[in-house]
């Protein structure tokens, strides 16, 4: 499944986000002060080409999923911009609520919970054919039909509601949604997370199939490395709200640069691995409230100086032996 | 991938099984009974001018204070001669209009509210709500008295005054319930799908918030009723000669001691109304809510049913085993149909040995696991079949006394999510001390000292002043330390710990994992380890059983395992995962899904997925066939077995 | 904690802000020329007017709001015209009658609402909890004002165990066994609701509660059930119902009004349908006012004990 990935099909770039910062919380309150702060993402500056699937791994918290809701638009950023197309988001949705919808689309972590009870698959499969296609009555019925091939679904589905369906049913016409309206680039959030293990290979197999009949770009969300290593062409690992490592996904995942990488990479279990490289400690992510000044991993590493501590390293800091591999790190584990 | 669509069937059944909403309210014997008092209340009510009546206001003093049962007036008469009978039935429409517009009218307006501030949220959520909170700032019947002194007595006012202070209360309920809504999945969904707000509010929002406005209006309808009458009691609502419940009973008070009965015929009245109102309310709340419904079906009990054929309880396997479970079989019954969900499990555990369970969700490992100490909830669950011994002793025969003194004690326990599984109420000092004096008497500074040592244990930093920290304060790592730590309080021969990593991060995750691996080995504890994860399995358990739909279907050594798996479903299970390091590796996924137990296939109940699957698979019992030291396989016709074996 | 609880405080001012705002609307709004309402319709236009200079009701809302919350809080809440004494006197002396009625049912709905709410959520489809089920629907379907005549009838008329009405005897009377006599009957009568909305939402809270995680770890430390329901289950269910009891409170002094007027108690609230009936609207204002202000106090009161028993809303 993997055919795709040494010719990331030319350089023309889809989606360019650049510098870009969420932060929640921080309102005025009524009594003076401001409610506490948390930056979610932080300048954070990424590029996905036309036909690739980018990566984004990382642990909870590290900002992967408010990535991923800034670029379908259901959230904006606090500042930075991030540009499709050609074409700035915010310009975007001030022009047309539904311009955005039409180009890019998501698939949600829980497929049960991203259908709506009450509503029937025919219905909840017809919302986006009717806000965002022109197709007439007839149109969308043959669309309908068509979606419901594509994802291997049998067509007497369409009437029924969502609980009657299983995890990976669900998914499936989360993936017929989010495919409906024929976007360019579908974010996928942990697609397969909330599956069995014998399920969530059926859905990465459907995933690599549509990606090549209908020639999408895929950014793919997930904790799992082995998940992200097996589907990607190019990796970015999160780390507290920003960028640690960046790059195709055979130099980051077979030569990582970054101490935070190889961690994970290290402590990721694998049949056959007996014995895992954790840290000896109980590190864990440092406070969000009251961040670190400098690189936010260097409480856990062993690598660290005292640059670290005090300032943080740039996106490109290092940059790798490859083109287009870089780590936010002053120590890396390979130099270029 | 197969190309054939995953077809429908096979659901059909379990649709038209689902029994309908109204079938289940006629379940309920006292909402029945509520539905058919209320119906005949309202059919009378209703047919008042029709009937055979009196002129519920033509006064006749010359008749006045009739008893009961007096001829020509069955109820006897007022105080004014007026026949009571007439007036109770007239009353009684007066009253139950008025009861049902106020709700209504509270439910429309309280609703809109709600909907519109749960679902915009940010500064219009604040000020509708800061209005709501100021209205609720007044006692509910102080406030419809200072709305009725302002407008004039009068049952029109009154009915306004009931349904004006109600609307907070609707507005509220409905504004969580919309909030809750609008946070969910399917809302980003609609959006993505280019619905208008608006759209998403009334089309998306709307009918999952229906119900609840259904069983907040079916709980309210009686209170109105009673506070209508409350105000009309007090000569504020229906004016003279005009009668409601509420009046007839104020104006019977005033002759309480001389005709009890003016009184006590439309106090009976209204009590019966608002009793079958409630009755009803309460039936419908049952099955409308999620939550009731789900929870009718589980029933807290301290220890799970054991109900198995006492001439048909197999005997222990050997005596090297601290632990040997035998041919257990655990059931669920929820309505008629019973789950097999554990179907004959064998497991036997060696002292300081590690076993691993392994399957996919609804395989039945953690019921297994579950099962042992009584911690499966009954009803629906109960322990149908087989046995459980500790060192040789019965589990399932033991007394509730004595499993008290194990759980905690030789066998203890790490569940899965450590934020849910620790009580948010009490600090970690408190738990884990409460776990030591459970099962030793020691003192109490003996006791806290002994915590500070477990916390210290599981490398928990600074273990001293974490005894006063809630779990909420603490990371999930740490939260899943201080359960192990709890666990490891009593010194357990056995601990079962059902996906002790599942809800951790991957570098928390191998921490854990590396602790709970030096710690067996430092205490020689035996462990039964559940888990979906081959991974997590090979870094920490020596033995594994794998299991598919309630049973094991492979067994043997982890690294045999692993490297010829000889059934097939262990062999895919195994395949259809990416492996780190390996991506160029073809994912093989399973076809199909799991059977459902309580319909389970006869044969191999993998059949229907195997690809090895021949006739002979689909009849009769399949056993667990020894193949080798410690390996066992329930398969016909297993993978990689070598041609000497 | 104490941070929290000013900053609580605090947080009770504008509300209390906001009640004195919706009071003086309240009357405000009063259809028609609210001297005429005060006077009835046979005032001689002289008296109307000055009346209207008296009230400050010539000069614009606003002025007025100001005018009479500078009175309030100097406790001047106006004089009532039918008792010809001052609001506030009369006010406070009737508060204190309701206060002792009122928190005495509280009292009795805490202690019985819990109680018949655990063993109900315990004993789940067992006799005890259909019985108490049953009980407690009939107790939330009884109007409280049928309740206390019937009382009345069954134990002051045919038995003569308690008395009809008041507060204290009128000859002889005023000790405590004089007052626990008297209140018995309306204090029962009054927190029969207030039980069954409590053991209703215990029971609900319960059953919730020990269907959760950590009952199953508390089972599977080897706890003794009985440390498990009344420890573990019993202090999270509280946190839902404590905030429901500070609501009871509202409903017992709201519920107040009825049984004051069925048993003569002499409280506010018997004050305040008088006072509705001869339309001495200044006397509503200030008995309105005074409860609601105590009411929030005591959910604020609700709030704080909540808060100590959950530590994650501090």
């Amino acid at each position: 499944m993997n055919d795709g990935r040494e010719k990331t099909s030319g350089e023309d770039t889809l989606l360019t986000i650049s510098d870009v910062e969420r932060i929640f919380g921080g309102e005025r309150r009524l009594f003076g002060g401001r409610a506490p702060a948390v930056h979610a993402v932080q300048s954070l500056s990424l590029s996905v080409r036309k036909g690739e699937t980018l990566g984004v791994v990382g642990e909870s918290g590290c900002g992967k999923s408010t990535l991923a809701r800034l670029v379908v638009g259901l959230d904006d950023p606090t500042s930075g911009e991030i540009v499709f197309d050609g074409e700035n988001l915010t310009d975007l949705a001030r022009k047309d609520g539904n311009s955005l919808a039409r180009k890019v689309q998501y698939v949600f972590q829980d497929p049960v919970a991203s259908l709506n009870p009450r509503k029937t698959i025919r219905t909840i499969l017809e919302a986006p054919l009717k806000h965002l296609t022109d197709l007439d009555k007839d149109g969308r019925e043959k669309r309908l039909t068509e979606l419901l091939q594509a994802v291997n679904l049998a067509p007497e589905f369409l009437e029924r509601y969502p609980h009657e369906f299983s995890g990976g049913q669900a998914q499936r016409i989360g993936i017929a949604r989010a495919l409906a309206a024929g976007p360019e680039l579908i974010v996928l959030d942990e697609p397969v997370s909330a599956l069995d293990v014998s399920v969530q290979a059926q859905v990465l197999n459907l995933l690599d199939g549509l990606k090549k009949t209908f020639g999408l770009t895929y950014i793919f969300i997930s904790h799992d490395l082995s998940v992200v290593e097996s589907v990607c062409d190019r990796v970015a690992v999160m780390y507290f709200g920003r960028i640690a490592e960046l790059g195709p996904a055979r130099n980051v995942f077979g030569t990582p640069m970054h101490p935070y990488t190889d961690l994970l990479m290290r402590s990721a279990p694998a049949p056959g691995r007996h014995v895992l490289m954790a840290e000896d400690a109980s590190a864990e992510l440092p406070d969000p409230y009251n961040p670190p000044a400098g690189c936010a991993f260097a409480a856990r590493c062993n690598r660290k100086t005292g640059a670290c501590l005090d300032n943080l390293p740039a996106p490109d800091q290092a940059p790798g032996p490859d083109s287009g591999h870089i780590a936010a790190c002053y120590h890396p584990l390979i130099e270029a | 991938m197969t190309n054939t669509a995953i077809s429908g069937k096979g659901r059909q059944a379990g649709k038209s099984a689902r029994p309908g909403t109204f079938s289940l309210l006629l379940n309920n014997t006292l909402a029945t009974a509520g539905l058919i008092i209320l119906i005949a209340v309202c059919l009378l009510a209703l047919a008042a001018p029709v009937l055979p009546l009196l002129n519920p206001d033509v006064t006749a003093p010359a008749n006045r204070l009739l008893p009961v049962f007096s001829t020509g007036h069955l109820l006897g008469t007022d105080h004014l001669g007026r026949d009571l009978l007439s007036r109770l039935i007239w009353g009684t429409r007066v009253s139950l209009a008025v009861g049902v517009s106020a709700t209504i009218i509270a439910a429309v307006f309280g609703s809109m509210l709600g909907l519109v501030a749960g679902y915009a949220g940010g500064r219009t959520d604040t000020v509708i709500m800061r209005g709501i909170d100021m209205v609720m700032a007044f006692p509910y019947i102080l406030l419809a008295l200072a709305i009725v002194a302002v407008l004039g007595p009068g049952l029109l006012n009154a009915l306004y005054a009931i349904a004006l202070v109600n609307i907070p209360f609707f507005a509220r309920n409905i504004r969580g319930i919309t909030l809750g809504l609008s946070r969910r999945e399917f809302v980003d969904a609609a959006r993505l799908s280019g619905k208008s707000p608006a759209q998403i509010l009334f089309v998306e929002i709307l009918p999952n918030v229906l119900p609840v406005i259904v069983i907040t209006m079916s709980t309210t309808v009686g209170w109105m009723i009673l506070e209508t009458a409350g105000l009309s009691f007090l000569g504020l609502g229906a004016q003279p000669p005009q009668a409601d419940l509420g009046s007839m009973l104020g104006e019977g008070r005033k002759i309480l001691f001389t005709a009890p009965h003016v009184s006590i015929v439309p106090g009976v009245m209204i009590f019966v109304l608002v009793m079958a109102i409630n009755l009803l309310g309460d039936g419908v709340r049952d099955i409308l809510d999620p939550r009731l419904r789900a929870g009718s079906l589980t029933r807290p009990v301290a220890r799970t049913v054991v109900l198995r054929n006492p001439a048909d309880v197999p005997a222990p396997s050997g005596d090297e085993n601290i632990l040997d479970v035998r041919r257990l079989r655990t059931e669920f019954q929820i309505g008629g149909t019973v789950y097999h969900a554990v179907g004959g499990v064998d497991l036997a555990l060696r002292q300081g040995e590690c076993l691993g369970i392994v399957g996919e969700s609804g395989s039945g490992k953690s019921l297994t696991a579950m099962s042992i100490m009584g911690l499966v909830p009954t009803p629906p669950g109960r322990i149908a079949g087989g046995a459980a011994y500790l060192e040789g002793e019965d589990l399932f025969a033991a007394s509730d006394r004595r499993i008290r003194d194990l759980r905690g004690g030789s066998v203890a326990y790490v569940f899965q999510d450590p934020l849910s599984t620790l009580h948010p109420l009490f600090t970690v000092g408190n738990q884990l001390e409460e776990a030591i004096r459970t099962h030793q008497p020691l003192s109490r500074a003996r006791t806290r000292e002994k915590a500070i040592e477990l916390l210290s244990l599981v490398r928990i930093p600074n273990p001293k002043e974490r005894l006063t920290t809630y779990p909420h304060e603490l990371s999930g790592g740490m939260r899943q330390r201080v359960c192990i730590a709890m666990a490891l309080a009593n010194d357990a021969r056995v601990l079962i710990a059902d996906e002790p990593t599942t809800a951790l991060d991957v570098t928390v995750q191998s921490q854990i994992l590396t602790l709970m691996n030096g710690l067996r080995r430092e205490r020689n504890a035996a462990i039964l380890f559940i888990t979906h994860d081959f991974g997590v399995v090979s870094a920490i358990c020596d033995r594994i059983a794998v299991m598919y739909a309630g049973r094991i279907v492979e067994t043997g050594k982890t690294d045999d395992i692993l490297a010829s798996p000889q059934h097939p479903y262990t062999a895919k299970l195994i395949e259809c995962v990416p492996v780190l390091g390996e991506p160029e590796r073809r994912l093989d996924a399973i076809d199909g899904r799991p059977p459902v137990v309580n319909n389970l296939p006869e044969g191999c109940a993998f059949a229907d997925r195997c690809p090895q699957a021949q006739s002979l698979c689909r009849t009769g019992e399949i056993e667990l066939v020894a193949a080798g030291a410690d390996r066992g396989v329930r398969c016909l016709f297993p993978m990689n077995r070598e041609p000497s074996a | 904690m104490g941070a929290y609880i000013a900053k609580r405080l605090l947080a009770a001012i504008p509300v209390l802000f906001g009640l004195t705002i919706i009071v003086f609307l309240i009357m405000a709004m009063i259809p028609g020329d609210p001297a005429t309402a005060i006077l009835g319709s046979y005032a001689t236009p002289e008296n109307v007017a000055k009346l209207n200079r008296d009230l400050g009701l010539d000069k614009s809302l606003p002025e007025q709001y100001v005018i009479w919350l500078g009175n309030l809080f100097q406790g001047d809440l106006g004089r009532s015209y039918s008792l010809n004494r001052p609001v506030l006197d009369e006010v406070l002396e009737r508060f204190s009658a309701t206060l002792i009625l009122a928190g005495t049912a509280l009292v009795l709905c805490s202690v019985f609402g819990l109680l018949a709410g655990i063993v109900s959520a315990v004993r789940q489809y067992g006799w005890a909890d259909k019985i108490i089920t049953l009980l407690v629907l009939m107790g939330i379907s009884t109007p409280s004002f049928f309740l206390g005549l019937l009382l009345i009838l069954v134990f002051a008329v045919k038995l003569r165990l308690f008395p009809a009405s008041g507060m204290y005897a009128i000859y002889g009377g005023g000790d405590l066994p004089d007052l626990i006599h008297h209140l018995t009957l309306p204090a029962l009568t009054l927190s029969v609701v207030a039980t069954g909305v409590v053991a209703r939402l215990t029971r609900t809270a319960m059953l919730e509660v020990l269907r959760q995680d950590y009952i199953r770890t508390a089972r599977a430390k080897g706890l003794p059930e009985r440390e498990v329901i009344y420890k573990h289950a019993f202090k999270s269910a509280l946190v839902s119902v404590v905030p429901v009891i500070g609501i009871q409170a509202g409903f017992v002094i709201g519920g107040a009004v009825y049984i004051e007027t069925v048993f003569q108690w002499p409280g506010i609230g018997s004050m305040l349908v008088k006072a509705i009936a001869t339309r001495d609207l200044l006397l509503v204002q200030g008995g309105v006012l005074v409860v609601a202000a105590a009411y929030v106090l005591f959910n604020l009161l609700a709030d704080v004990v909540q808060t100590l028993i959950d530590p994650r809303l501090r």
